[in-house]
């Protein structure tokens, strides 16, 4: 996994709610046997007319050239429905390392901490002001601080200065973010106390 | 084989007389190996069941590491979510599939894990032969990679799904990291009317709290409605608990369970039974104990259920309209408009009368050997509708078996239903059992997420009751109105 601690860049704005794991990454999809691969099919149903690459949907956000980064920004429950990992891989395959939203679904926030991609939930007026943004906006993310940093958009001055807002995050969670370690390494290191535990339960 | 003497009963596990612990409580306490400061617990796991979707990469982890399943006895594995539901005798046509299922026979037979396979008598939904086989047991806690692992809560487990990635945690430690959930109880009191079952109740309880509902929550359901149900239909009910996003579904162990587990495969026999038993009786929720959230809701006020949606929350009673922007519920407003155009339905208007082209009775919410009688004696001297395609896919090889020896494959058969091999199939469309693009399925599955049956295709979520009436009549149907 790898490490994650300050982050600086635009944003992809898809302001809908409720985005479900079978939109992120349709059934269909789920054939690989490997975690790579996976960006391509990211939002598919969404992103494709007909299934076929060849006819992006104009109207859907990662098909519009002028809103781009390592950011994603989503309205609220992001990740509902499947647990399937493979929604988190296909997040980070193509190349976000940070969803934003006022509220996530359970495992879906589990699964993109366990694969080094930050769920950041923010207030309703927070999540509102960044899609109210051009995609000149800055989204900045310190994970140290706890902390997220809204640069508004140069082109319409009525948004105003800048906002920050801070978020939680387990304190567990984020010395394994900061360095990049991940829960495997640590319950490995924890054979010890997991055979007495099974000693000990009949 | 499960080695049945690794269920964990904890010495300390209190009796609950006079205290103040939930169901949930009781289990969890039981099973923390170790808490991290300001983190999540280390929680040890009962039984692991594991299929060819969410599991490959997890044993391309272990391979990585270069280490062995830690517990091959407690890990159980069967292919479901991709398999092909004709001909399952022939090899797997679709390559990508084909090579999932193999690289499980692989990783299983390399790692010592028990495969119940393409042509195995135990082959089924992870979800429905848990419980059969009588592996599934009270005071358990399992984890799969797949969100309807709240299906095994209706024993009084703790159930919950996980990612690949926690697959492989409890591949290599038998233990997964989870922070403690709140704690909510849903009472449903009274009784059901005609025509309602438990499908409903869950339909129900979704489009009152929506499905976000119960998120980060463990919802144990209690009351003399959910007391009153048999295991199959607590199982439909804990199965959805994942659509209100709660954690885990849970209902206390009683008689029935019990009943219902004595003398299954791996249940346990003897002494070892009266020991079990003994133990399972002290999992419910002491008098004192409190909830984070509670809620009642009336029995009797539960109509057949349909939803109209795009999510579960979004259900209706077959007899009311589709919610118009003014009287659907805050959850929902947002998406009102997108859900009702994927759908191809209109605000205000009647779900009644609403044309179908498909019926799909099948998945782990509604595939059990229950769901197939209520079907097959609601048809019995029927014919489904010109023009639609009946679905009827079992659970496991052992519904499917014991549907033929009862003879409700000749009565699906005499009504142009066409009975299918277990599999998840049509639930998630990731083998050939899709549903076009812009046709009806009135389904007993438990997402009508856009395009989950297949891409472009309208599910509408029901009962098997209300997917059987609507499959004789070609619309959905009030099926109070067919039953005499
Ligand atoms: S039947 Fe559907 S919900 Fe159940 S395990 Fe299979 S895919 Fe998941």
């Amino acid at each position: 996994m790898n490490a994650l601690t300050t982050i600086k860049s635009t944003f992809v704005p898809l302001n809908m709610e409720n985005v479900d794991t079978d939109q992120i990454i349709p059934a269909r999809f789920l054939k690989g046997t490997t975690k790579d691969g996976f960006g391509k099919n990211l939002f598919r149903d969404w992103r494709y007319e007909d299934n076929d690459e060849a006819k992006p949907k104009a109207d859907f956000v990662l098909n519009q050239s002028q809103f781009s980064g390592e950011i994603l920004v989503a309205g609220k429950n992001f990740g509902c429905g499947s647990s399937r990992e493979h929604a988190a891989w296909s997040i980070l395959d193509y190349g976000f390392k940070v969803v934003v939203s006022s509220f996530f679904a359970d495992i879906f926030k589990n699964n993109a901490l366990n694969n080094g991609v930050l769920p950041i939930t923010v207030s309703e007026v927070f999540l509102a002001k960044i899609f109210a943004q051009e995609n000149d906006a800055i989204l900045t993310v310190d994970l140290q601080a706890q902390t997220i940093k809204l640069t508004a958009s140069a082109k319409v001055p009525s948004l105003g200065g800048d906002l920050g807002e801070a978020f939680e995050i387990n304190p567990y969670k984020k010395t394994c973010l900061l360095n990049g370690y991940d829960d495997i390494d640590y319950l490995l290191s924890n054979k010890e106390a997991i055979e007495n535990f099974e000693n000990q339960s009949v | 084989m499960i080695n049945n003497d690794n269920i964990s009963f904890s010495k300390n596990s209190p009796l609950g007389f006079g205290g103040t612990q939930t169901l949930f409580d009781k289990i969890w306490n039981a099973h923390v190996v170790k808490s991290i400061e300001e983190g999540p617990s280390v929680l040890y796991i009962d039984k692991h069941f594991i299929h060819e979707v969410t599991s490959p990469q997890a044993f391309a982890g272990l391979n990585k590491r270069g280490i062995k399943v830690f517990r091959p006895k407690q890990t159980i594995a069967t292919a479901d979510h991709n398999v092909p539901t004709l001909n399952q005798h022939l090899p797997i046509k679709e390559e990508l599939g084909r090579i999932q299922v193999e690289t499980l026979i692989k990783n299983c037979s390399e790692h010592g894990v028990e495969l119940y396979g393409l042509g195995h008598p135990f082959q089924g939904i992870v979800h429905v032969i848990g419980p059969e086989l009588g592996i599934t047991q009270p005071g358990n806690t399992i984890v799969c990679g797949d969100s309807h692992t709240s299906t095994h809560g209706a024993f009084g487990a703790i159930a919950f799904g996980i990612g690949t990635s926690e697959v492989e945690m409890v591949l290599s430690t038998q233990c997964v990291l989870q922070t403690k959930p709140k704690l909510m109880r849903i009472n449903v009191e009274g009784e059901l009317k005609k025509g309602v079952v438990s499908k409903d109740i869950v339909l129900y309880i979704l489009s009152k709290i929506t499905a976000s509902g119960a998120t980060g929550h463990a919802v144990e359901f209690a009351g003399s409605a959910i007391k009153s149900l048999s295991m199959e239909a607590r199982m439909t009910i804990c199965n959805m608990s994942i659509e209100m996003g709660a954690r885990c579904g849970l209902i206390a162990p009683d008689a029935t369970t019990f009943d219902y587990i004595k003398g299954r495969e791996f249940a346990p026999e003897g002494a070892a039974w009266d020991k079990a038993i003994a133990h399972w009786k002290t999992l419910f929720t002491d008098a004192e104990a409190n909830f984070d959230k509670e809620i009642s809701l009336d029995a009797a006020d539960i109509a057949p259920m349909i939803t109209y949606g795009t999510n579960p929350g979004m259900g209706i009673g077959v007899d009311e309209n589709i919610p118009t922007a003014a009287n659907v519920n805050e959850n929902d407003k947002s998406g009102l408009e997108k859900s009702l155009a994927y759908m191809g339905l209109t605000a205000g208007q009647p779900i009644k009368g609403q044309k179908i082209d498909y019926v799909f009775i099948g998945s782990c919410t509604n595939s059990r050997i229950e769901d197939l009688r209520m079907v097959a004696s609601f048809v019995q001297g029927k014919q489904k509708a010109d023009g639609v395609e009946v679905w009827i896919v079992p659970g496991s090889k052992q519904v499917e078996k014991q549907a033929i020896e009862e003879g409700i494959d000749k009565v699906f058969e005499a009504a142009g239903f066409q009975l299918r091999q277990p599999g998840c199939s049509a639930c998630l469309g990731m083998n050939e059992d899709k549903i076009p693009a812009g046709k009806y399925c009135i389904s007993t599955s438990n997402r009508n997420f856009e395009g989950r049956q297949g891409a472009g295709a309208r599910t509408l979520l029901a009962s098997p009751l209300s997917a059987a009436a609507a499959a004789v009549t070609g619309v959905i149907t009030d099926v109070r109105e067919l039953l005499n």
